[in-house]
């Protein structure tokens, strides 16, 4: 049997913290556009690997046999090895099937409820007669900015300007698509779990250098989102209050080295890396893609050898 | 006069920042008090556009006031059906997929960096 195919399930556990590595020296848009297409090349090569794995042991059942046109089952590897490798990376392939078509299931009806929200007038602003500090994003046919009366309030005009700018920077990147599809692809490896996080902050970011542009004025864009964060935690009673904890809301505190990076002060909490380590990291980075797609591809070819001698094909023909 | 910047923004745009302005008010505005509101940043003829925009599509409503009108917000469709969304998600955990806040939750230590920026911020 061939180890290539462990590569592809393997090389999440590596690639996913330099990922987050690289992302974390670079502009906020690429490092979004980065950590999406890592989490997407990793999730389909390792979801491949489990594939090619289930093949081989699978051809072990008459029934399989008859529907590949197999003379024999496939001579990847001790019979015993290759039918429990085969039935773990099956029981693995069903579990997340099963959780991946939950979760687009449930993320669909999520955004159909909030298209709902687009009936009635074409207003921009969806308001929400509440005293607690909130606005979000609401991606819609048009997307929506809701935000409370509360956030309105706490906020002085050029400020409130800001916020939008933010919450319109989410609507025309799409950066909902981007988190929905990290979602899902930390959904088919473990290791592709750690990109969510560092996608989301470079969302945050992305908006937030966009509304410093739109209202022209970096320091009025970080004194909106600071002021923001501080009326949410200001509002008495609501700290014993559960808020959804989402996965922009870590613990690492976000919104700090955000006003930060809008400043410019470079209270970022993380060592720069020197040029040349960020060069070596990238490099490393891009390796690992590379080989994690393929290696996938190579299992797959190998596998297909297989399958044509259990056929009673000679390839070497 | 509201400087050009402002004006060239798209119509959108400039009705979210009255009608925010009109929710922030605690009362009904007149033209006047809604370009007051915003700092001066529109001329007054581009807010009473604006109003008499948002009022057509029923998003505002007014009252007399002296020789003109002062508006409020009004709660129409879309407000009604966000309140009812917004309370469904607040209950539901997993919605980082769809929605992104503007702001997450701050710890204490974010708290007082936080403030320490801002001050430095301010101050420089």
């Amino acid at each position: 049997m061939t180890y290539l195919v462990l590569i592809p399930l393997l090389m999440p556990f590596l690639a996913a913290p330099a990922a987050c590595r690289v992302a974390a020296v670079l502009p906020p848009r690429r490092a979004a556009w980065l950590l999406t297409a890592a989490a997407l090349v990793l999730a389909v090569s390792s979801s491949a690997a489990l594939v090619l794995l289930v093949v081989p042991g699978a051809s072990y059942l008459p029934a399989v046999a008859v529907l590949g046109e197999l003379a024999e089952p496939l001579t990847a590897g001790p019979p015993p090895v290759t039918i429990a490798l085969a039935l773990v990376a099956g029981a693995l392939l069903v579990w997340r099937t099963a959780a991946l078509t939950a979760a687009a299931r449930r993320d669909r009806a999520e955004l159909r409820r909030a298209r709902t929200v687009t009936g009635g007038t074409d207003d921009e602003l969806a308001v929400v007669r509440d005293d607690r500090p909130d606005a979000y994003a609401l991606p819609g046919r048009p997307g929506r900015i809701v935000v409370t009366t509360g956030m309105l309030r706490a906020l002085e005009p050029p400020e409130r300007e800001a916020l939008f700018a933010h919450e319109r920077a989410h609507l025309r990147g799409r950066h909902h698509v981007l988190l929905a599809a990290a979602e899902l692809a930390a959904l088919c490896h473990p290791a592709l779990r750690a990109l969510r996080e560092p996608l989301g902050y470079a969302l945050e970011r992305a908006a937030d250098e966009a509304a410093a542009a739109a209202v022209g004025d970096r320091r009025l864009a970080a004194r909106a989102i600071g002021r923001a964060a501080l009326a949410a935690r200001g509002v008495p009673g609501l700290s014993g209050a559960v808020r959804p904890r989402t996965v922009l809301a870590a613990t690492a505190g976000p919104v700090p080295r955000r006003v930060a990076a809008l400043l410019g002060t470079g209270a970022s909490g993380r060592p720069a890396l020197t040029p040349r380590t960020r060069r070596l990291v990238a490099g490393a980075l891009l390796v690992c893609l590379t080989l994690s797609g393929v290696s996938a591809v190579g299992a797959a070819s190998d596998l297909h050898t297989h399958i044509e001698i259990a056929q009673g094909e000679n390839p070497e023909r | 006069m509201g400087d050009d910047g402002a004006e060239r923004r798209p119509a959108g745009e400039l009705e979210a920042g009255v009608l925010a302005a009109l929710w922030a008010a605690e009362e009904p505005l007149t033209p006047g008090r809604v370009q007051e509101a915003l700092g001066g940043s529109l001329a007054r003829t581009t807010v009473t556009t604006i109003l008499s925009r948002l009022y057509e599509k029923g998003s505002v409503t007014r009252i007399r006031s002296g020789r003109g009108y002062a508006y409020s917000p009004t709660e129409d469709a879309p407000g009604l059906t966000a309140r009812r969304m917004h309370s469904e998600l607040a209950k539901d955990e997993d919605r980082s997929a769809v929605l992104a806040r503007f702001v997450s939750q701050l710890n204490d230590e974010d708290e007082r960096m936080l403030r320490s920026l801002l001050d430095g911020g301010e101050a420089g």
